[in-house]
C-alpha cells in the first residue's frame, strides 16, 4: 500500500490472481525487471563498492582499489554533516513553498476552470511552458534578475527592505527561490490530476452536512486529493535534495549555500571518487528515511 | 443551532421560485407550502425538475427568482451549511475516504454534538447496517449505500429532511420495510419530510400530501386519495394510475351534472367534479370503476353506458384482469375487473358493453388537443395493441 500514492488506487489484483497466470506475469514483468537491474541496481552496487575504496598502490590522485574503508563515511559525515542538514532544510522549505503555491493553482485549473475546457488547457500549458526553455538558461535568467545591480535588488533597496550593501544572489533566499520555481510544475501536475477527478458532489454533501468552507477543504477536498499531494511532494522533494544547479555558485548560490549535490559534484571532479560515492549513498539514505516514513503515513488508512 | 437538535419540523415555503439554467428553464414560478411535520411527496417523471427543487431548498442551487422560507425564516441567500436541512442524495454522495461510521457521524461532529458516535451507531442500527460500520462505502452493495445515505441524513434530525428517491435501489421487501421505518421516524420526531420519487405507489402510501410535477410546474397537489379520485389535468390522470379519457362538447347542463357528447352518446359527469363546464371538454373515469357487460344493460339514471364494443385484449394479472375494449369512434378503453370467478368473463373478440356510475367520472381542466386523447398514451401495452390493430386492419384491406 505504501506506494499506492503513485497509482490510481485500483483494486489489488495480485493476491487474487490465479496461480496459472503467474507464468504470463513473469514474462510481462521481465523487461521491467531487466531495466531496473541495468539502470538502478547495477549502478547502485558499483556506487556502494566505490564508496569503500581506498587510495591505490602508487598513491597517485584518482587511483583507487577495492577495499573496505568505512572511514570514507566517517569523513563524509564529519566534513559535510552541516551540508546535509542544509540540503534537507532547503529542500523541505522549497517543497512546502511549492505546495502552497501549487495547490491553489491546481485547484483553480482542475476545479474552477472545469466548465471552461479551453481555458483549462491554456493555463495548463502555461504551467508546463517553462519546460520549453532550458532549465540552465531559466536559472541563469533568475541570476540576472536578482543581480546586485539588477531590478529586484535596486527596487528592494529603494523601498528600504534591503540595505545599500545588501544583495540577494548567493543567499539562501535565491537558492530556495530557484528550487521552488524549478520544481513547481512537478508539484502542480499531480495535484491537478487528482483535483480534476474530484467529484464535487462530495463537497456539496459536506456543505449539506453543516461543514463550512474550511471544514469542506480539510475533511473532503484535501483528503480526496491526497494522492496527488503525496506524488507532488515526492517529485519535488527528492530531486530538490539532489539538485546541484540552483545552489551552485555559478547560478543562484555561493559557498554559503552548498548543498549535498554540489559536494558530490565537486568531490567527483576533484577525483575523490570514494568520498563522492559515500556522500551520494548518505544522501540517498537521508532522503529515503523521511520519504518512506511520509509515504507509509499517507498510505495508512487513518491519516485523517 | 450548534450542539442541539431541532425540536420539531419546520414549515417550508417556496414563493414564486424560478430556476433557469443557461438556455433551459427547469423550474417555473413554483409556489409551494409544506406544513411542519408533514410528509410531502413530490412525484413526477424523469427530468421534470424534482432534484432541482430539492437542490434549491438545500441551498446547492440559487433560484433565478423567488424566495425560500424554512420555519418562516428567509433562507434564500443562506449557504447550505447554514440551513437546518439534510439531504439524502439521489447519487448517495457517501464520502469514499471515510468509513460508514465516519460518514454517519460527519454532520453531528460538524455541529459539535458530543454523543456523535453513539447516535451514529443508533442510526446505523435503525437501517440494520451497524455490522458494517467499519467498512468503506465502496465495500457495500448499492442498497446498503442507500441506507447509509439515509442514516447519514436522518441522524441529524433536521427540521426538514429532503429525500431524493431514497429507496430506488432497494428490493421490494426492503423498500416496504424502509418505507415503514421512514414513516415512523417522521411521525416520532415530527420532522418535515420532502420526499421525491417517481414511484407513484410509494408516494401514495407514504405521504400526507402528494404534488405531481410536470415540466417544472406543479400540476396538482393534495391528499393521495383526492389526487387519485379527482385528477384535474390529463397529465395527472395518466401519470397517477391509468385513466380512460374522452373528448367531446358539453351539450346540456342539469342541476348536478352535465352531459357531454361522446361519439354520439350522452355521457354524464358531476358538475362539481368537472373543471370546465362549457365547450369542448375532456372527461375521464378510472379503469377499475368500469363494469363489463356481455349483454346490453338496462339504462338507469346515474349510470353511463358505452357500447357495443369489442374486446381486443385480455391480460390476467392475478387479483384482477385487464380488458382492452374497442368501442367504434372512441379510444381503446381499459377495464380492470376483480377476478370474482375463475377465468375471464369475456374472450378477445367478444361483444361487450361498459358502464360506470356517473359520480365516478371527472372532467379535466386542460384545453383538449386536436387529437383525441388516448388512455395512458405512454403505456406500451396500449400502443402495442393499437399498432397490432392497425396492422390487422391493413391486412384485412389488402
Ligand atoms: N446544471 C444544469 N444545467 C442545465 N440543465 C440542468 C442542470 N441541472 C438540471 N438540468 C435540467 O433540468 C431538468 C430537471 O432536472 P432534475 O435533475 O431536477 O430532474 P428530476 O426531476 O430530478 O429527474 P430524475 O427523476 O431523472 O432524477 C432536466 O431537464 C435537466 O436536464
Ligand atoms: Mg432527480
Amino acid at each position: 500500500m505504501a506506494f499506492g500514492a503513485f497509482a490510481n488506487s485500483g483494486p489489488d489484483l495480485s493476491a487474487a490472481a490465479p496461480r496459472r497466470r503467474s507464468y504470463v506475469a513473469i514474462i510481462l514483468l521481465a523487461p521491467g525487471v531487466v531495466y531496473l537491474l541495468a539502470t538502478f541496481v547495477a549502478p547502485l552496487v558499483s556506487l556502494v563498492l566505490t564508496s569503500f575504496k581506498e587510495p591505490g598502490g602508487d598513491f597517485e590522485v584518482g587511483e583507487y582499489v577495492y577495499a573496505f574503508r568505512w572511514e570514507n563515511y566517517a569523513e563524509a559525515i564529519g566534513r559535510f554533516g552541516e551540508i546535509f542538514l542544509r540540503t534537507f532544510g532547503y529542500s523541505l522549505l522549497a517543497t512546502i513553498l511549492a505546495l502552497l503555491i501549487s495547490y491553489p493553482l491546481a485547484y483553480f485549473i482542475g476545479v474552477t476552470l472545469r466548465r471552461f475546457p479551453l481555458w483549462q488547457s491554456l493555463v495548463l500549458i502555461l504551467v508546463i511552458a517553462p519546460f520549453f526553455i532550458s532549465f540552465l538558461l531559466r536559472t541563469l535568467a533568475w541570476k540576472a534578475i536578482f543581480a546586485d545591480e539588477g531590478p529586484v535588488v535596486s527596487f528592494l533597496q529603494a523601498i528600504g527592505i534591503l540595505g545599500p550593501e545588501d544583495y540577494l544572489n548567493g543567499t539562501a533566499f535565491t537558492v530556495i527561490f530557484g528550487l521552488t520555481y524549478n520544481y513547481i510544475p512537478f508539484m502542480t501536475l499531480p495535484i491537478y490530476t487528482s483535483l480534476e477527478r474530484l467529484d464535487l458532489r462530495y463537497v456539496e454533501a459536506g456543505g449539506d452536512l453543516y461543514a463550512g468552507p474550511a471544514q469542506r477543504f480539510w475533511r473532503i477536498i484535501l483528503p480526496l486529493s491526497l494522492p496527488g499531494v503525496v506524488s507532488g511532494t515526492l517529485l519535488t522533494f527528492i530531486p530538490a535534495s539532489g539538485d546541484y544547479v540552483n545552489a551552485s555558485k555559478d547560478f543562484l548560490g555561493s559557498t554559503n549555500t552548498v548543498m549535498a549535490g554540489n559536494v558530490i559534484n565537486d568531490m567527483f571532479f576533484q577525483s575523490f571518487y570514494p568520498l563522492s560515492a559515500a556522500v551520494s549513498i548518505l544522501l540517498m539514505i537521508a532522503i529515503l528515511i523521511p520519504v518512506v516514513a511520509y509515504v507509509a503515513r499517507s498510505g495508512s488508512e487513518d491519516l485523517l | 443551532m450548534a450542539g442541539s437538535f431541532d425540536e420539531s419540523g419546520a414549515d417550508l415555503e417556496l414563493v414564486g421560485v424560478t430556476k433557469r439554467f443557461p438556455g433551459f428553464t427547469a423550474i417555473e414560478n413554483l409556489n409551494l407550502t409544506i406544513p411542519a411535520g408533514s410528509f410531502f411527496a413530490l412525484l413526477g417523471p424523469s427530468g421534470c425538475g424534482k432534484t432541482t427543487t430539492l437542490r434549491l431548498v438545500a441551498g446547492l442551487e440559487e433560484p433565478t427568482a423567488g424566495r425560500i422560507l424554512i420555519g418562516g425564516k428567509d433562507v434564500t441567500t443562506s449557504k447550505p451549511h447554514q440551513r437546518p436541512v439534510n439531504t439524502v442524495f439521489q447519487s448517495y454522495a457517501l464520502f469514499p475516504h471515510m468509513t460508514v461510521l465516519g460518514n454517519v457521524e460527519f454532520g453531528l461532529k460538524r455541529r459539535g454534538i458530543s454523543s456523535a458516535r453513539e447516535l451514529a451507531h443508533e442510526a446505523l442500527r435503525l437501517v440494520e447496517l451497524d455490522h458494517v460500520a467499519g467498512r468503506r462505502p465502496a465495500q457495500l452493495s448499492g442498497g446498503q449505500q442507500q441506507r447509509v445515505a439515509l442514516a447519514r441524513a436522518v441522524v441529524n434530525r433536521p427540521a426538514l429532511l429532503l429525500l431524493d428517491e431514497p429507496l430506488g435501489a432497494l428490493d421490494l421487501k426492503l423498500r416496504r420495510q424502509m418505507q415503514l421505518e421512514l414513516k415512523s421516524i417522521q411521525s416520532e420526531v415530527g420532522l418535515t419530510f420532502l420526499h421525491v420519487t417517481h414511484d407513484q405507489e410509494e408516494a401514495m402510501t407514504m405521504a400526507d400530501t402528494v404534488a405531481v410535477m410536470n415540466k417544472g410546474r406543479i400540476e396538482q397537489m393534495g391528499a393521495p386519495e383526492e389526487l387519485y379520485e379527482l385528477p384535474r389535468t390529463t397529465f395527472v390522470a395518466n401519470f397517477l394510475g391509468q385513466s380512460n379519457l374522452f373528448t367531446g362538447d358539453v351539450v346540456s347542463t342539469e342541476k348536478d351534472s352535465m352531459t357531454v357528447d361522446i361519439a354520439g352518446l350522452g355521457i354524464k359527469v358531476p358538475r362539481e367534479r368537472a373543471q370546465r363546464h362549457a365547450g369542448e371538454v375532456t372527461i375521464g373515469v378510472r379503469p377499475e370503476k368500469l363494469t363489463l357487460h356481455t349483454a346490453k344493460p338496462e339504462s338507469t339514471a346515474g349510470v353511463n353506458i358505452l357500447g357495443p364494443g369489442t374486446v381486443i385484449d385480455v391480460s390476467f394479472t392475478g387479483v384482477s384482469t385487464q380488458y382492452l375494449v374497442q368501442v367504434p369512434g372512441l379510444p381503446v378503453l381499459t377495464v380492470f375487473a376483480q377476478n370474482m370467478v375463475f377465468g375471464p368473463v369475456a374472450e378477445p373478440g367478444a361483444e361487450v358493453y361498459v358502464s360506470w356510475r356517473v359520480e365516478h367520472g371527472f372532467g379535466l381542466a386542460d384545453e383538449p388537443e386536436p387529437e383525441p386523447k388516448f388512455a395512458g398514451d405512454d403505456d406500451t401495452r396500449t400502443i402495442a395493441v393499437q399498432r397490432r390493430q392497425r396492422l390487422e386492419d391493413e391486412l384485412d384491406e389488402a
